[in-house]
Order: C-alpha cells, then sequence, then structure tokens
C-alpha cells in the first residue's frame, strides 16, 4: 500500500505492507535509524516519535496510519548538521545518558513537554520521562536534563511557537 | 586527603559520545544495513524438555523470500559446540537445539528470509513434532539423584560441587559463643537492555572473512566465534565501533553470531540476528544469578563475627556457559568489607530447564552482598544492637590495608568508617530514625534499609582456574595504542565495543592528562578486531582501571620517546630535560622544542632521531590486571581483582500499610571509588545501578510456572522500574585513592547494583518486623508483601498500632 | 514481532465501517494501543483492519440532555484536556491520567478503551460508575446500552458482530458540590491496575449526601458498580464510619479476578481500600466546593 507522510517537514510516499509499523517505515523505508526498536510492543518508549507535536509509539501505529500529521523524529531536532538543540545540548551538559538507546524518544519526549509546560515541576518531568525506559542512567541525570534545559529555554531566544494541533 | 592535582582527570567534562546519541546518530547493529541482507527468525520450543522427533519446513520453504530453515542437526554437522567455562565436556550447548530441547524457547530451528516479517511468517510454519520429557525447574530437586538429567549424558544435573574451607571455621564456630543461620533468595532477574542482542554477519567467499557487526560485551568473542565456526581466528573480523545499546554484562550472543555466520557462508548472503523482546526475554540465555543461599554465622556478644559458612545453590538453567563462574567471582570479596576471619564456600551449580544464564552486572557479587548484609543484619537483630553500629564493628580498619582476607584476596585500600560517618552526617545524625518513627507514627510502615558493600574491580579472571583446574589462564590484559601523525595530531585507538561506559572520553581524558595537552582535541578510534591489540573488554568493573592504565601507560611511552627526541637533539641525557604540556626543554638551560618541532623530528628527520629509533610517534601498551599474576593455591585462594570500591548505602522506605506499595522517602549512597577520572560517568553508574538494584528487589524476576513456561516474557510482565519507581539519590564522595592503579582510580561499573538489593530489602525488613515479619526472597512484591502484611494483623502479632495510638 | 499480513481499509463513513466490517476476520482499529500489541505478538491475526479513527461522526465531545457525549474515536488526550469533561464530568477527567502514559494517551480513543473491555481500564470504570451508556451502530441504526449490561467479562462486551460503538453518553450530575476521585494501585505507575476505585458524590448545603456513587475495576472481571452501598450512604454526611459501614462486607462478595501479578485477597483488600479513600477524598473535594463560594 501506498502511504503519503510528512516526515520532518518533508512529504514522502512510501509503498509498504498494511502491517509495516510507522517504527520500521522511518527506520528500513526512509532511513531514519534515531527512531530505536526496544519492546515493539509498546511499553519501553525507545521507538518515540512526535505526532503533531505530541509523543507517541512508532511501534503502536502503522505507516498506513500516518498520512496527514506531521511526523517528528530525532533527525529533526537539531538545528543544523554538528549543532544541537537546547534540550539536546542539556542532556549532554548533564550527561543524562549513557548507551544511548532510549536517548533519541527521551529527548523527543522532553522537546514536547517543554513546549506544553516550559517551566515544569520535578514531578512534571517525572511524568513525562516515566513512559520511557532507560536502563542506563536510573534517570537521574535525565532530569537534571530536562530541568537545566527549561531553565536555559526560558532565557534563550529561541522561538517557542506550540506546535500544530496543540493550540486553541 | 588532598587528591594530587590533575588538568582533566576528575574535573567535570563532558562525556565525548554524548554528542552523537543526542542527535540519534549512534551507530548501533541495527542500523548496519547491507545490500541483499537476509533476516531471521527462531523457531522456539513450545515445551521444558522434549524429545524432537522430527521437523517439517516444507510449508516454510514454500513461502516466497524463504531462504533457508536450518535445523540443530544440520549445524551440529558444521559447526563446534560453544564454549564451556567449566570442565563439562558432555554438556553440549549448540545455538539450536540438538535432538532434545531442555527449556522453554530454546531454538529449535531458525528461517532465514528476505525480511523480518516473512520470517517470522516462516517460522510458524515450521511443524515441529515433540515427545514430552520429564523435567526440573527447582534446584534442589535437580539435585536429587532421581531428578530428570538435563543433560543426559553429563550423568547428573550438577555442574559445580565444590566446598572451600580458608581458616579454622570449625574452631571459630565452636568457640564463638553465639551462631546463627538463614536461609535467602535471589530471584532471577536480569539486566535487559532496551536493545535486545543483535547481530549481522557477512561473509567474503573471496577473501575468505567473516564480517562481524554486534551488540557485543564479551571478552575474546572474536576467538569464539572463529571456534565454532572451524574457520582461523584471523578469518573473523569484528567491528568494535558498533554502539551496543545497554549490556550490563549480558550482551554475549555467541549462540547467535555463530548461527548467524553459519548462515552467511551457508547462504553467500549478509544474515541480520536481531533478537525480538519475546526471543531476547525467553532465550537470549541472558538471564542471571538463580540463586538459594544456606548462611551460618558464629559470632561473639559484641557483634563481632568470627566466622561464615555459606552454601550458595545457583539454577543456572539448561546450559552452562560462563554463567558457573558467577559463583567463584565473589570469592574475591566472600567477606565484604568485614573482618571474618573464617569462611566455608560451598559453590554448586545445577543445570535445570530454565533459560541458560549469562553474566550480569556484578558477576555474581550482588546476590553474595545481600546474603552477607543479610547475616549483618540478623547478627544485630539477635544481640538487640544497632545495625550500623554492627557493621563498624566489623569493618576491615583503614590502617589495616592492603588486607589479606581469608579466601586469597588482598583488598587495595578502604576507610569504611569514614564513609559511613560521612553519609550519617549528611542525613543529619538521628534525624533519619526519627524521620521513620514519625512515618510510624502516621500509619506507615516505614524502615530504614542499610547496606555496606565492595565492588571488586579491575577485571581478571583468577575464577576460571580457581574453578577449572584445567583453565591457567592468568593474563587479562587491557591495550591502547596511540599514534601522533606527521601534523601532530594524537589518534588513540581502543579495542572494544563500549555500551555506554564513555570509554572515549576515558582513553582522552587519560591521554591528555599525561601529555598535557587538550583531551578534546584527541581522536579516539576503535579498529576492528584485526587490527586491535588484545583486550578483555569491559566486563568485571575493569575500564576506569584497565583501559585507563594501558591509555596511561602508552601516554607515558610517548612522552618518554619525545623526551628522548628532544635530549637527542640537545646533547644531554633524558633526565636533564622536562616535559610540559607538549613541549621538552633543557632543565638547567634555555633550549626547547616544542610540539610541532618534535613530530616534525620524528615524521621528517630520521638523521635526527636518536639511534635505534623508528620513525614516527607510535606508541602501544597491552597492559595486564595489577595484582593479577598467579593461579590460585591447592586450597583454593587466589588474588581475584585488585580493586574494591567501597558502597554505603542508607534509605528510608514507608510502605502503605493496605496496599503495600514501598515508596522510598530518601535514598542516600556513600561511595568511594578511589580517583574519579570522570565524574559525571561515575555518577550515571552509581545511580543506574541503584535504579537496577531497586528492580532486583522489589519488581524484576522472570517466573516459570509448573509446567516450565516461561510467563514473563514481555515488558507487561517483567518490570523495568520507571522514573516513578527510582527515588531522587543523594551521592556522598569519599575518595581512597587504591595504591594499584595509576591514579588511584578503582571501578565504578557496577557501582550501586552491588549494595542496593540488599539495602531496599533490609528498610523492607525494618518495616515489617514490629509485625514478626521479615521477607528472605526477592523480589518482594507489593501484592506478597501486602498480603504478609494483613495476615500477620488478622493473627494479632501486630506491635505497629500500639505505638500509634 | 511483526504481525501476520492483513488488509487496511479505511471507510469514510459509519455505514462504510459497518459494510466493511462484514468481511470475515476483519477488526476495528481506532487508536490500535491495546490491538497493536496483540498483533505485534500474533496473538490477534485478522484478516482485514477497519481503520475508523478518522471517521468525523465518531468524534467530538458535546452536551446534550443531562449528558456528556463523547464520540468513540475521540482521543483520549482531547478528553482528558477538555474543558466541557472537566466541569461537567469531572470523574472521566480524573480518571484519564491514569489511563497508560501520556504516549499512549495521544492515540488511544475513549471508546476503543471501553470496546477493547481490559478489566483494568479507567474509562469503563468511570461509565460503569456513572450508570452511563455505550451508544452503538450496525447496519440497523443506532442503539444505546446500559454500561452494566455491556461489560460482560475480560475482554468480552455485548457489541454484536459487525457493529461499532459510536459514542459513551456520560450522565451529569446536577448540583453545586459534586466531588469526585478515582484512585488505583499498580505495581508500576500507569501501569495495569490491580485494583481501582472511582467515586461520585453530591452534597447539600449541610453536607448531606444527595447522591452517591462508587465503582471498583481492575480487581474484577468488569468494572463494578457498589449501588446499593451508595444507595445506603444517601443521606448521611458521609463520616468515614457511615462510608465504612456502607462498604462492610460489601466487596467480600463480588467476583474478583485471578492472574499472575496479584492475588485475589490482595485484589479485593485493596478495591476495598481504594473505595474507602476515593469515596472520602470526593467527599472532602465536595466539601471544598462550599467553601470556594463562602
Amino acid at each position: 500500500m501506498k502511504a503519503d507522510l510528512n516526515v520532518n517537514a518533508k512529504a514522502v510516499s512510501v509503498e509498504v505492507e498494511p502491517r509495516t509499523t510507522l517504527l520500521d517505515c522511518l527506520r528500513d523505508q526512509l532511513g531514519l535509524t534515531g527512531t530505536h526498536a526496544g519492546c515493539e510492543h509498546g511499553i519501553c518508549g525507545a521507538c518515540t516519535v512526535l505526532l503533531d507535536g505530541e509523543p507517541v509509539r512508532s511501534c503502536l501505529m502503522f505507516a498506513v496510519q500516518a498520512d496527514g500529521y506531521a511526523i517528528t523524529t530525532i533527525e529533526a531536532v537539531a538545528p543544523a548538521p554538528g549543532e544541537l538543540s537546547i534540550v539536546q545540548d542539556a542532556f549532554c551538559e548533564t550527561h543524562g545518558l549513557q548507551c544511548g538507546y532510549c536517548t533519541p524518544g527521551m529527548i523527543l519526549t522532553a522537546e514536547a513537554l517543554l513546549r506544553r509546560i516550559p517551566d515544569p515541576t520535578r514531578a512534571d518531568i517525572v511524568n513525562a520521562i516515566s513512559a520511557n525506559i532507560c536502563r542506563c542512567t536510573g534517570y537521574g541525570q535525565i532530569v537534571e536534563a530536562v530541568a537545566l534545559a527549561a531553565k536555559r529555554l526560558a532565557g534563550s531566544n529561541v522561538p517557542r511557537a506550540l506546535p500544530p494541533g496543540d493550540g486553541a | 586527603m588532598s587528591a594530587p592535582p590533575f588538568r582533566f582527570v576528575a574535573t567535570p567534562r563532558r562525556v565525548r559520545e554524548d554528542r552523537r546519541f543526542v542527535a540519534g546518530r549512534g551507530n548501533y547493529v541495527a542500523d548496519v544495513n547491507l545490500p541483499g541482507m537476509l533476516h531471521v527468525a527462531l523457531v522456539p520450543s513450545q515445551h521444558a524438555a522434549a524429545r524432537i522427533v522430527a521437523i517439517d519446513a516444507s510449508s516454510a520453504l514454500a513461502i516466497p523470500g524463504v531462504r533457508a530453515v536450518v535445523t540443530g542437526a544440520e549445524l551440529a554437522a558444521a559447526v563446534d559446540p560453544l564454549m564451556n567455562g567449566l570442565d563439562t565436556p558432555r554438556v553440549r550447548r549448540l545455538p539450536l537445539a540438538v535432538g532434545q530441547v531442555r527449556y522453554n524457547g530454546e531454538w529449535v530451528a531458525a528461517v532465514a528470509a528476505e525480511s523480518r516479517a516473512l520470517a517470522e511468517d516462516a517460522a510458524e510454519r515450521v511443524d515441529v513434532a515433540y515427545e514430552p520429557l520429564p523435567f526440573v525447574l527447582d534446584p534442589e530437586q535437580a539435585l536429587r539423584p532421581e531428578s530428570p538429567a538435563v543433560h543426559p549424558d553429563h550423568g547428573s544435573n550438577v555442574l559445580l560441587d565444590r566446598t572451600f574451607v580458608w581458616g579454622d571455621v570449625e574452631q571459630h564456630f565452636a568457640r564463638s559463643p553465639r551462631r546463627l543461620s538463614f536461609r535467602v533468595t535471589w530471584g532471577r532477574n536480569s539486566t535487559v537492555p532496551v536493545e535486545t542482542f543483535g547481530v549481522v554477519a557477512a561473509w567474503d567467499p573471496w577473501n575468505e572473512i567473516l564480517d562481524v557487526w554486534a551488540s557485543i560485551q564479551m571478552p575474546k568473542y572474536a576467538d569464539q566465534i572463529a571456534r565454532a565456526l572451524r574457520v582461523p581466528a584471523n578469518a573473523v573480523r569484528v567491528h568494535y565501533d558498533v554502539d551496543v545499546g545497554g549490556s550490563y554484562g549480558v550482551k554475549r550472543g555467541i549462540k547467535h553470531t555463530v548461527l548467524a555466520g553459519y548462515l552467511a557462508r551457508r547462504l553467500a548472503r549478509p544474515v541480520r540476528l536481531i533478537e525480538d523482546r519475546l526471543e531476547n526475554m525467553r532465550a537470549g540465555d541472558a538471564h542471571g544469578p538463580d540463586r538459594i543461599f544456606d548462611v551460618a554465622v558464629a559470632f561473639d556478644d559484641d557483634g563481632v563475627i568470627n566466622s561464615m559458612k555459606m552454601r550458595a545453590l545457583d539454577n543456572v538453567g539448561a546450559y552452562a556457559g560462563r554463567a558457573p563462574f558467577q559463583l567463584g567471582k565473589p570469592i574475591g570479596a566472600i567477606v565484604g568489607p568485614y573482618r571474618i576471619r573464617s569462611v566455608e564456600y560451598r559453590a554448586i551449580s545445577v543445570t535445570t530447564n530454565k533459560a541458560a544464564q549469562e553474566a550480569v552486572r556484578g558477576f555474581g557479587q550482588s546476590p553474595t552482598n545481600y546474603a552477607i548484609e543479610t547475616a549483618i543484619e540478623r547478627v544485630a537483630a539477635a544481640l538487640n544492637l544497632d545495625r550500623i553500629e554492627v557493621r563498624r564493628r566489623n569493618f576491615i580498619r583503614k590502617d589495616e590495608f592492603p588486607y589479606l582476607i581469608p579466601s586469597g584476596t588482598r583488598y587495595d585500600s578502604g576507610d569504611y568508617q569514614t564513609v559511613v560517618d560521612k553519609v550519617l552526617a549528611h542525613v543529619g545524625g538521628p534525624k533519619l530514625q526519627q524521620e521513620r518513627d514519625r512515618l510510624r507514627q502516621d500509619g506507615w510502615l516505614a524502615g530504614i534499609g542499610i547496606a555496606a558493600c565492595l565492588e571488586p574491580s579491575g577485571g581478571n579472571s583468577a575464577f576460571e582456574p580457581l574453578l577449572n583446574p584445567k583453565n591457567t589462564t592468568t593474563t587479562w590484559m587491557e591495550s591502547c595504542r596511540i599514534n601522533v601523525d606527521a601534523l601532530g595530531h594524537v589518534t588513540a585507538a581502543i579495542h572494544t565495543t563500549s555500551s555506554g561506559q564513555g570509554h572515549e572520553t576515558l582513553a582522552a581524558t587519560v591521554i591528555g592528562e599525561v601529555l598535557e595537552i587538550d583531551p578534546d582535541r584527541i581522536r579516539i578510534v576503535r579498529p576492528d578486531s584485526l587490527a586491535s591489540l588484545p583486550g578483555n573488554s569491559p566486563v568485571g568493573s575493569r575500564m576506569a582501571i584497565m583501559l585507563g592504565g594501558a591509555a596511561f601507560h602508552a601516554a607515558e611511552k610517548l612522552k618518554r620517546k619525545l623526551v628522548a627526541i628532544a635530549a637527542q637533539q640537545f646533547g644531554c641525557s633524558d633526565q636533564a630535560v622536562d616535559y610540559a604540556a607538549g613541549a621538552v626543554a633543557e632543565r638547567n638551560g634555555t633550549r626547547r622544542l616544542d610540539w610541532g618541532e618534535l613530530v616534525t623530528i620524528a615524521h621528517r628527520n630520521f638523521h635526527l632521531l636518536p639511534p635505534g629509533f623508528e620513525p614516527g610517534l607510535e606508541v602501544t601498551h597491552v597492559m595486564q590486571v595489577p595484582t593479577g599474576t598467579a593461579l590460585p593455591t591447592q586450597d583454593g585462594r587466589v588474588q581475584m581483582y585488585p580493586c574494591h570500591s567501597f558502597e554505603f548505602h542508607l534509605v528510608l522506605v514507608a510502605i502503605d500499610p493496605e496496599l503495600g506499595k514501598p515508596g522510598f522517602r530518601r535514598y542516600v549512597i556513600g561511595h568511594d571509588c578511589g580517583t574519579v577520572i570522570n565524574p559525571a560517568i561515575v555518577k550515571g553508574m552509581t545511580l543506574g545501578g541503584i535504579a537496577h538494584g531497586i528492580g532486583a528487589a522489589l519488581l524484576e524476576e522472570f517466573v516459570y510456572d509448573d509446567q516450565g513456561q516461561m510467563i514473563s516474557q514481555s515488558f507487561m510482565d517483567y518490570v523495568l522500574p520507571s522514573a516513578h519507581e527510582v527515588p531522587e539519590i543523594e551521592i556522598v564522595h569519599h575518595c581512597t585513592p587504591s595504591p594499584f592503579t595509576v591514579f588511584g582510580q578503582k571501578g565504578s561499573g557496577e557501582s550501586g547494583y552491588l549494595g542496593a538489593p540488599a539495602a531496599v530489602a533490609s528498610a523492607i525488613n525494618d518495616a515489617v518486623a514490629p509485625l514478626g515479619l521479615a521477607f528472605t526472597k526477592l523480589p518482594i512484591r507489593m501484592s506478597e508483601l501486602s498480603d504478609a502484611v494483613a495476615a500477620a494483623r488478622a493473627s494479632g502479632k501486630d506491635r505497629t498500632r500500639t505505638g500509634a495510638a | 514481532m511483526k504481525p501476520v499480513p492483513f488488509d487496511y481499509v479505511r471507510p469514510q463513513s459509519i455505514a462504510e465501517a459497518c459494510a466493511a466490517l462484514a468481511r470475515e476476520d476483519s477488526v476495528i482499529i481506532a487508536g490500535g494501543q491495546t490491538l497493536i500489541p496483540m498483533l505485534a505478538m500474533r496473538l490477534a491475526r485478522p484478516a482485514c483492519l477497519v481503520d475508523i479513527a478518522r471517521i468525523a461522526d465518531l468524534a467530538g465531545i458535546r452536551e446534550e440532555d443531562g449528558v456528556v457525549a463523547i464520540g468513540a474515536t475521540t482521543r483520549q488526550t482531547d478528553a482528558e484536556y477538555s474543558d466541557l469533561v472537566a466541569r461537567r464530568v469531572p470523574l472521566l477527567a480524573k480518571a484519564l491520567p491514569f489511563v497508560g502514559h501520556a504516549p499512549i494517551r495521544h492515540r488511544g480513543t475513549v471508546g476503543g478503551s471501553v470496546a477493547n473491555a481490559d478489566p483494568a481500564a479507567e474509562i469503563p470504570l468511570v461509565l460503569v460508575t456513572l450508570a452511563g451508556t455505550v451508544v452503538i451502530r450496525d447496519a440497523a441504526g443506532a442503539r444505546a446500552i446500559a454500561a452494566h449490561d455491556f461489560f460482560l467479562g475480560p475482554m468480552m462486551t455485548a457489541i454484536p458482530t459487525g457493529a461499532i460503538v459510536n459514542e459513551l453518553r456520560f450522565p451529569v450530575w446536577a448540583g453545586e458540590r459534586v466531588g469526585v476521585a478515582f484512585h488505583e494501585i499498580s505495581t508500576r505507575q500507569s501501569d495495569f491496575a490491580l485494583a481501582a476505585a472511582a467515586a461520585q458524590v453530591s452534597l447539600d448545603g449541610d453536607g448531606r449526601c444527595l447522591a452517591c456513587a462508587i465503582g471498583i475495576g481492575g480487581a474484577t472481571p468488569v468494572p463494578t458498580r457498589l449501588g446499593a452501598a451508595a444507595e445506603d450512604l444517601i443521606g448521611s454526611t458521609l463520616t468515614d464510619d457511615d462510608v465504612r459501614a456502607a462498604l462492610a462486607g460489601v466487596i467480600d462478595t463480588v467476583e474478583i479476578m485471578v492472574d499472575t501479578h496479584a492475588s485475589p485477597d490482595y485484589r479485593r483488600r485493596a478495591a476495598n481500600t481504594l473505595a474507602l479513600r476515593a469515596i472520602a477524598e470526593a467527599r472532602d473535594a465536595a466539601q471544598q466546593l462550599r467553601q470556594g463560594r463562602a
């Protein structure tokens, strides 16, 4: 089946079996390997992508269901090759990762959280990232990273526009 | 104690690997995509034990796009059995079951197809006829002669049964005024990385070489693949530049790789075998220790423990591998941080019809620490003494190091009392206890958990010759090569994969420290295995010590070369010049050669080089484990690991008395791993280790039902801690440098995990002690905890309510 | 972990959807958050997925005739952030954050949760507690089924073959002082509930109970409304003793789930505890409302 997708602000058309998950489509057909497969049954969050700005499990969605949404993967987060977003940079600053496997999902979750709640409490951060399993860090430096990113974003000059679908 | 001044070591510096990971630009095995690559799916055994009567793959092979179905019989003819650690040649293990299945989920056949989905379609259609056989799951049953034998050719289920006696145990027991004994059980859990194990293998028939990309953390991986596939070791090229998505011990993947390598050769196509989560959980052969401890201690009226008898019965599962060695490694810290004078240790490893084990973070030390710490708690309870005070009375004192324990290991250094002092000061002395008592007044079941334990580090393999006399391995090296190119830029090679430990940062920091140059300007590369120096991979909490050590010594060699080149130009001896920040200057003169000038001489002015010098600036160092030089003695004493980090956990838990859910109110760890090379990395290891330990204590277990079916195959049933379950953890640092390492560093890769299960169990048992309860099996599940509390209350033993009334 | 092959159709209308469902082994997919794991493990093996997520008539939240009607394919997130739901069905607003994690709610639908009838699911519990109804549609037209007749057992409902859930109707309680609470316990927060309880109370100016609804779930094969206990409390001031007396022995007679995650004793005890706590919290919340307006 053909699926017309909007991935990282680019229109792409893919030919997939209906059973192909968005995760597999992104990785195998679009070469976007920053989205990772962890459990393939919706628990671990390693495959998190943003759908209209909101985090979803790309393993719990078929590619043929994904037309009409703005899909954002980790590859679109960095502002330019070799540069990091404020959130990404904060993860580096606090070392909010180790093996890096859950990291793209964590970063996208954090990006979405900070758009919705610019000044999150610790509980807000914990609640948001609790959807993503990290086996390396024990989460402490991830929580620090998100808090640091919130602080830096508050003092930064980057646009804070709400993602599509999150307004009103 | 003031730390020696460092430029880069022990300073807060970013971890260089993080940049690629936050951008989603890691290079994991699943990202390796070769043209023409085939995908493998496995046919799992439906039975705990059964004879394979027939396998019919015809309808699977009829599916378009399916290229092969391989069975154990075919594979057995083409490859050699996988290596056993112990001398148990009749416990044969191949990637696919041969003739008989031995656990639920075991791989019976493998399908290779054009896509993973097709391979799964075909795997379902492989028709296997079984004849069920008797099976055994319980290790004590497995010990009995009448038990079904998992490997009939082996003659029994016992892989290892060895009793060590170190010191005069019987006399210490006879002369001690008090004795007690108990049993505790460590449930089967594992590290369960978010990335499953995966491998891509490609055979080049024209060059006769097998290229392997794998999410691997395994000593001598390439050797084992070559041996099993019956090819020369120099025909296996393992690519170490694959990022590993978490391992913590378990990413060994020999059976996966032998299977993928075989298929790649047979089909002349690249083959990818990436476990899905179900395959990973039930048959990744990556479960951890599953162990019953029977412990007796003999002690004085003041709580000083004189002697300990420990029987550890480990249910290793269906195959041997290296897992039984997890009973051996804890011998190197069998007395924990305590001055126990003699020990009897009986280590028993039995096979059962559960999945095979693999090395798990700490290699058996965390279960052992749980048993030792339970002994301390029991002694304190028996004497009605403060639990911390009992630990203090038994601690090895700081002036006793290096301290020789009964089983032959000399501990390097430590200052346990000071770490405890610092942690108690941090929590405000009696305030934690006051908080516990206040919670109890409010109706909570509140408890304080305590654990003091060691992290042996600097991974050696002394347990191999200790448990297998045919094995004479004493060498367990790590290596580093440094090259300065003709433009003066530094590139260092490390020879292993990493799974999040920050080895590139480690090597760059150490080399920068020695050469006094900016570590960020040093390139770190990972050649493939054929271009690598010998090494043993990041196991046994060893890389700060061993890779850090190798990088240090290589950098020192490079520095000596630069000094010699300069001294040659100055016409003086090497001792008459000084190296500083890349330049060499006469000590008593004005001449000076900077980095660029020295590089030019090395690369372009052979006529200026000292006699006998090779051109260029390249050095290597292959480092042996400090102290790891001798075979075990006849009576089973050996220097296990060189370094011993210390951790002291202090935890406050409040349990909802009705629902049984434990919540952490405070989690403090005092941590001493000597000199910390990168503070962010060590912190992450410790926090992650504690999270993993909380999982082991409360949540995680591979459960088999009474039919031998594994019922925790998914992440819905095997419960990993999320951010909700891990509290904010406070770390109190102390630094007792190791005398055996280059900067005084010790290991930290297993920190936190080695004490957290004991500490959490201690907290829960303190909370329920007023009810007359004690939990002796991990994990302590919420529902069981609550049921026990309800039963105790119903039986009227409850002493918690009198205080609150 | 890849599903078996299947066809995928996306009807544009409810009628088209009903027609598509006539094909053998076709199943509805909306958010897919429960179905897709079952597909991935090949526990579900449909021949065809009928995607109803974008049928315009099936989504949306509106109030009419004393009920808030929520279209089946309304995303759980949209209900969670709905001002109308927060004001008029506050019990549902309380329960929604307990539904999985946020990424699940971003895809999961309100109707899907009800159609799946997982014993641990929160939305069915709220629907049963408030004595709401499920409107189903098939080729023959629309029909309402009372919530307590809808859930037949774990993952079993009264939806006839070929029908789809059209909307859920949650009764709106009149009254100035309506308090709600939702409590649940799971091994890991946001996991499937081992037990859950929902309570909604309405108080008069003197703090006397005018109306009361109590339900338990998770512990039971289907969400269970504790109607008699709720009736008993009407007219009382909902003191802890009143509540304890009304619930005494009630949950002892309820059928409890048996599985590996918790003992039946545990679930029963937990359900009782959570029900007590939920009513107390709902009462306190309602009492706060007077103070707020004074």
